[in-house]
Order: structure tokens, then sequence, then C-alpha cells
């Protein structure tokens, strides 16, 4: 009785779902420390921490960018992915269009954050 | 009948498909003692009340799996839990949820029995032994991988429990998948790769969204989230390196 089975494409977005859910797990609040009140309040970090300098060039060093796509990217994943299985949950069995625009949004983003870093130079 | 006999109502959810068009509650007033569990209340209706009530039931001492019912909406069998936590409210006892009713509390099981065969629940030898070789030697540690997951008694709670089945019946779901782990990781077994294939598929583990309820309901205490979550990562591996390590009749 053995039916055909046809292999899921869902590892892909699973990956990328579980890197950016390491990754938002385990930076997530230290980002949010440093650009949202750590730096703005002037608090343990110098003043000049996130000034344009600073931060021009740290996205035009490679580390730096890899840093700043793997962030922007894979948190985009996540959300996506989460977004998508949520509608799911809730009752809402979006097809391809939520799809589209889920997994679509997050691509659209990485490029978008690709060709920034890109355009910015080295 | 004893001096500390109480009366509780039991809410039970009636469907009989040629009469019914949808299902309806009735109430019984049920007299009980402590030591009486809900499948002994509704055994009761069944004797006393209303002979047609229909329910599965067989070992009452949990280890058969028959008696699989929603206790006030919560997966659970109804020989290991009592009235006497209810008591003085009413409680309420239904078919088990995500399934098909048959009729009154029993469920139409055939998917789950389809899914069960699918996974292929026996060893396929790595190595075909003859008698004159002896048994198949285990160490502890080969033993402790697998055995959690070969206490699942087939009572299907995890199934009423998973809300991910009861939104797609596809889904290979909670319970076969555990299974289906406890003769993968067997150090006996050789038959990883031929299940695998679903464990891929599209019925197969990317269903599951990790709620972990499943586990949270399992009377024999087997942890199916776990083999499920294990699996992803097995299918995720397999999906991205797969070609690189060729697999089949040239080893």
């Amino acid at each position: 009785m053995k039916r055909t089975l046809k292999r899921s494409n869902a590892p892909i977005f699973w990956a990328l779902f579980g890197a950016g859910g390491m990754l938002s797990a385990l930076l997530g609040p230290m980002l949010v420390l440093i650009t949202g009140i750590a730096v703005p309040l002037g608090l343990l970090l110098p003043a000049d921490t996130m000034s344009y300098a600073n931060m021009l060039a740290f996205s035009q060093n490679v580390i730096g960018k890899g840093f700043i796509l793997a962030i922007i990217a894979l948190f985009l994943w996540h959300a996506a992915h989460r977004i998508f299985h949520s509608l799911h949950d809730i009752g809402i069995h979006a097809g391809i269009g939520a799809k589209l625009l889920c997994y679509g949004g997050a691509m659209l983003g990485t490029l978008f954050a690709a060709y920034s870093l890109l355009a910015i130079g080295f | 009948m004893s001096e500390n006999q109480r009366t509780i109502e039991i809410e039970v959810l009636r469907y009989h498909p040629e009469k019914d068009k949808v299902p309806y509650q009735q109430v019984f007033q049920v007299p009980f003692t402590d030591d009486m569990s809900v499948l002994q209340g509704v055994q009761y209706i069944k004797d006393y009340l209303d002979g047609s009530l229909s329910f599965r039931w067989s070992c009452r001492m949990a280890i058969c799996g028959s008696c699989g019912m929603m206790i006030n909406g919560e997966p659970s069998l109804s020989c290991e839990t009592f009235l006497r936590d209810y008591y003085p409210a009413r409680v309420r006892v239904e078919a088990l949820a995500h399934f098909p009713i048959e009729r009154d509390l029993v469920i139409n099981m055939e998917g789950f029995i389809e899914k069960l065969e699918s996974i292929q629940p026996y060893i396929i030898p790595k190595e075909k032994r003859t008698l004159e070789q002896g048994e198949y030697l285990q160490t502890p540690e080969q033993l402790n991988a697998y055995e959690q997951f070969s206490s699942c008694i087939n009572c299907m709670l995890c199934y009423a429990a998973c809300p991910q089945f009861g939104l797609n019946p596809e889904f290979i779901g909670p319970g076969a998948m555990a299974l289906l782990h406890r003769y993968n990781v067997d150090s006996r077994d050789g038959g990883k790769a031929e299940r695998m294939e679903l464990v891929a598929s599209e019925e197969g583990v990317f269903h599951c969204t990790a709620v972990g309820y499943c586990s949270e309901v399992c009377p024999k205490h087997v942890d199916p989230a776990n083999a499920v979550n294990q699996n992803k990562t097995n299918a995720a591996a397999d999906y991205f390196l797969r070609f690189l390590a060729p697999k089949g009749g040239a080893k």
C-alpha cells in the first residue's frame, strides 16, 4: 500500500526560520538594549558609538556587512514563516497568496538589504 | 450502596449517524464513589440509564489505549481519570477530537491505522542472522535511544491534542512519528532510509509547529513532540546533504 510521496521543500524555509529564530533569541535583546536604550540614553557605551561615521565604517567592512545582512535577512525569514503559520493556526487557511506575501516580503527585504550593503561601498 | 456515595452529572456527547443530523449533549445523573473512574461512570450509564450509549474500552488500567475520550475538553484515558476530581461540577465527556465519529464516543480510527501501517512499525533487520548466530545484542545505551518511544499504546490522545492534525488530517501526526522514530533509532534496524521518505514528504514532520501538547497528554510519558522535532532536523539534513552522500546500491 505504498503511496507516492512527494518530498517537501519545507526544509529550506524551516532552516531559514530556525537560523533566524536562533539569531533573534541570542542577539535580539542585546540589539534592542544597545540601539534602543543604551545609546539614546547615553548609558554604558561611548557617546559616539552609533555616530554616522562609525556606522558607515561598520557597514563598509566586510564582516560588518555580513552581520547586518544576516540580522536583517534571517529575522525577516523567521518572521515570515512565523506569521504564515500563525495565520494557519488561527484558522485563516491562506493559500499561495499569503505565502507569496510572507516569504516574498522576506525575499524582497533580503534583496534590498543586500543591494544597499553593496551600494554603500567597501 | 455505601454511605460516601454522591451523585455527579455526566454530560455525554451523543451521535447516532442513522438518526441524528448533528451530535448533541445528554446529561445523566450518575451515583459514584471515590474510587470510580469516568469510564466506570459511562459504564454505569450504559448498564442502568441508557443501554444505547456506545464507547470503547477494554483493560481498565491504562495499557490497552481503547478508552480515550475528551474529558472536559482534554484528551484523556477515561479509565485513569476520576469522577471525584470533577465533583461537584458536571463532567463533560466527548469523542476524541479531530476524528470522525462513528457513534457516540466511538471514533473512526481508520486514518490512524493506515498511518501506523505506512511507517512500517517493525524491525527491518540490518543484517539477517541465522538461529545459530544467536540473538541481536544491544548495549543499555542503544536501548535507551528508543525505549521511551516504544511505550506508545496507540491511544490517539496525541492526535486529539494536535492542532495541526486537526487542521490537516493528512499530517502523519505525533503518535505514528514517535513509533517511526522508535524503529529508526533502534540499532538492529536497517529501514531508516525507507522511512525517511515519509518523514521528509509533504505529509511528514513539517506540518508540526512545535506546540508540544501531544507530549503533555500522553498517558505513557512518550515524548512524540521530541520525535517529530528530531526528525525535522534529520529531514532537513537529508534535504541539503542528499547530493553529497549518495545512498542506494553502490555503497
